[in-house]
């Protein structure tokens, strides 16, 4: 399991990644989250979950610091000077509510985000194991 | 390009309704016909603002039955789903349909049947337009803004109570309209006092699940004429899209769909900010109403909680009166429904029709917010007499 996101030829990171960076530019490369920390940039409790979702759902906005430097799909440095990122935001769940805003977090492995079938999503249309974030 | 008028509106009783959505339309597209005194037979198109008839009730192709139940075969019909924003595309699809001369006159009518379900049932349904990345999270829209509200309170020294003070001002609105949800003041202690739902936003801070319709006739000024000689024309009205993933966005207390369709119905319109007299903002969560504020260009970024705690949005004594239907919030929000009932709030307050809560007004404006920001139409309407 792995929590990619996107690097693309214009120096644009996302989570997830997509077809085309906001600028229009294609994928160069990805870059496993799962294996940095973050911090917490904004949380919260939500305590009316739809089915399926544990209650209380404690979530939260990270941010990741993956700094280093990519490669164009030519081969050449990433260099295009203020629009190289070298960080990326995730909206993921929170172990408990043990974190504020702040704090840096860790993955945890989970099979299971949320019970899949439970609410109105296809079961089959997309993954359902993640990661889970506590305090380091 | 001649400019498009409205000249008639109407909107259901919002709330718990035993009607089911077809029922619920062609309620409200039967009174416009009437208000505008416009035959059935004389509609040239007509759209229909739903999200989600087919997931809530099973029920499908609500356009073509408002057709034939008021009436109005053979009409071009279209059903515009543009999520909790399906009322505001309404209003830019049939604004669209007459300033290209493809209608001559066009009811919009915007309606959705939601009670039926559990809470968590409705929440799920609207939670389905996320992304797999968040839906898997079980993130739902009220959650959005509980982490929304937390970044700007603590980034912008904001008190809490600032918050509260909008939904207590969008209930006091919605005792004088004898359409909305809740006909009920809220003072700040009972929002804040209220059960926390995504922390730290409360019951109170979010607006209720809703059934309801509402519904606009749209025609060419000079056809309007014919019909009466009062009448509001659309000025100004554009849209625009944000990230679909929402902490993809730069600035999470920036709705970028506000800002490029607020921009861009102001270029249309040739006002600003400052020439709008009433505003009926997507409160659906009170945190929003800050953020659009901010995005029309009513308040920099990071103050429009002061304009709130000055009583700069009260109906009755401020420079700007906010959500004078008493918003999302108290008026009620069945998705589809409710960017079309912004319209006629403004229509009503334009033509001098707002009844307790009328205000001084020659300029309005309504925002209609899809997702969390992720689909905004933005609407500038005049007294056009």
């Amino acid at each position: 399991m792995t929590m990619e996101a996107t690097r693309y030829d214009d120096g644009t990171i996302s989570y997830p990644g997509h077809p085309r960076s906001r600028n229009g530019a294609e994928p160069v490369e990805t870059i496993d989250l799962s294996e940095h920390t973050a911090e917490v940039v904004t949380w919260t409790t939500s305590t009316a979950t739809p089915p399926g979702v544990r209650e209380p759902n404690h979530l939260a906005i990270v941010e990741f610091d993956v700094g280093e430097v990519a490669e164009t799909s030519e081969g050449d440095a990433v260099d295009d000077g203020e629009d190289v990122e070298t960080s990326v935001r995730a909206l993921v769940q929170l172990v408990d509510d043990e974190a504020e805003t702040g704090d840096e977090v860790e993955p945890v492995y989970t099979e299971e985000l949320r019970e899949l079938g439970a609410g109105i999503r296809e079961p089959d249309s997309q993954g359902w194991d993640g990661y889970r974030f506590e305090p380091v | 390009m001649e400019r498009v008028a409205i000249i008639g509106a109407s909107m259901t009783k919002f709330g718990q309704r035993e009607e089911w959505v077809q029922e619920l339309l062609a309620e409200a597209g039967l009174e416009c016909l009437e208000d505008a005194g416009v035959d059935a037979e004389t509609v040239e198109h007509l759209y229909v603002s739903n999200m989600a008839s087919g997931e809530f009730e099973g029920q499908t192709g609500v356009m073509n039955g408002l057709a034939h139940d008021i009436g109005a075969i053979p009409a071009y019909t279209q059903r515009i789903d543009q999520t909790s924003s399906s009322g505001g595309a309404g209003i830019y699809a049939a604004w669209q349909s007459v300033a290209s001369g493809a209608s001559e006159m066009t009811l919009l009518v915007g309606g959705e049947k939601m009670t039926h379900r559990t809470t968590g049932e409705a929440t799920d349904v609207i939670a389905s337009l996320t992304h797999p990345v968040e839906y898997k999270t079980g993130v739902t829209l009220p959650s959005f803004a509980g982490m929304t509200a937390r970044h700007y309170l603590e980034r912008f020294d904001a008190p809490r109570e600032s918050l509260a003070k909008v939904a207590s001002k969008n209930h006091k609105n919605g005792v004088d309209n004898p359409h909305a949800q809740f006909q009920k003041e809220v003072d700040v202690d009972t929002v804040l006092g209220s059960p926390i739902v995504a922390d730290p936003l409360r019951l109170y801070d979010f607006c209720p699940i809703t059934d309801g319709s509402a519904a606009l006739m749209l025609c060419p000024e000079s056809v309007a004429q014919e019909y009466t000689d009062e009448y509001v024309v659309i000025s100004g009205i554009d849209g625009a899209t944000d990230t679909h993933v929402v902490h993809e966005r730069e600035d999470p207390t920036v709705m970028g769909g506000v800002v490029e369709s607020g921009e861009g119905a102001y270029e249309m319109s040739g006002r600003d900010p400052d020439d709008i007299d009433v505003a009926e903002l997507h409160d659906m969560f009170t945190i929003l109403e800050f953020l659009q504020m901010e995005g029309l260009g009513f308040a920099e970024q990071g103050e429009a909680w002061e304009l709130v705690e000055e009583g700069y949005t009260e109906r009755d004594t401020g420079e700007l009166p906010v959500n004078t239907s008493g918003g999302l919030k108290s008026k009620g929000h069945p998705l589809g429904a409710s960017g079309v009932a912004q319209g006629v709030e403004i229509y009503e307050q334009l033509m001098g029709e707002a009844g307790d809560r009328q205000v001084d007004a020659e300029v309005g404006l309504c925002c209609n917010v899809g997702g969390f920001g992720n689909c905004v139409i933005t609407t500038i309407m005049e007294a056009g007499q």
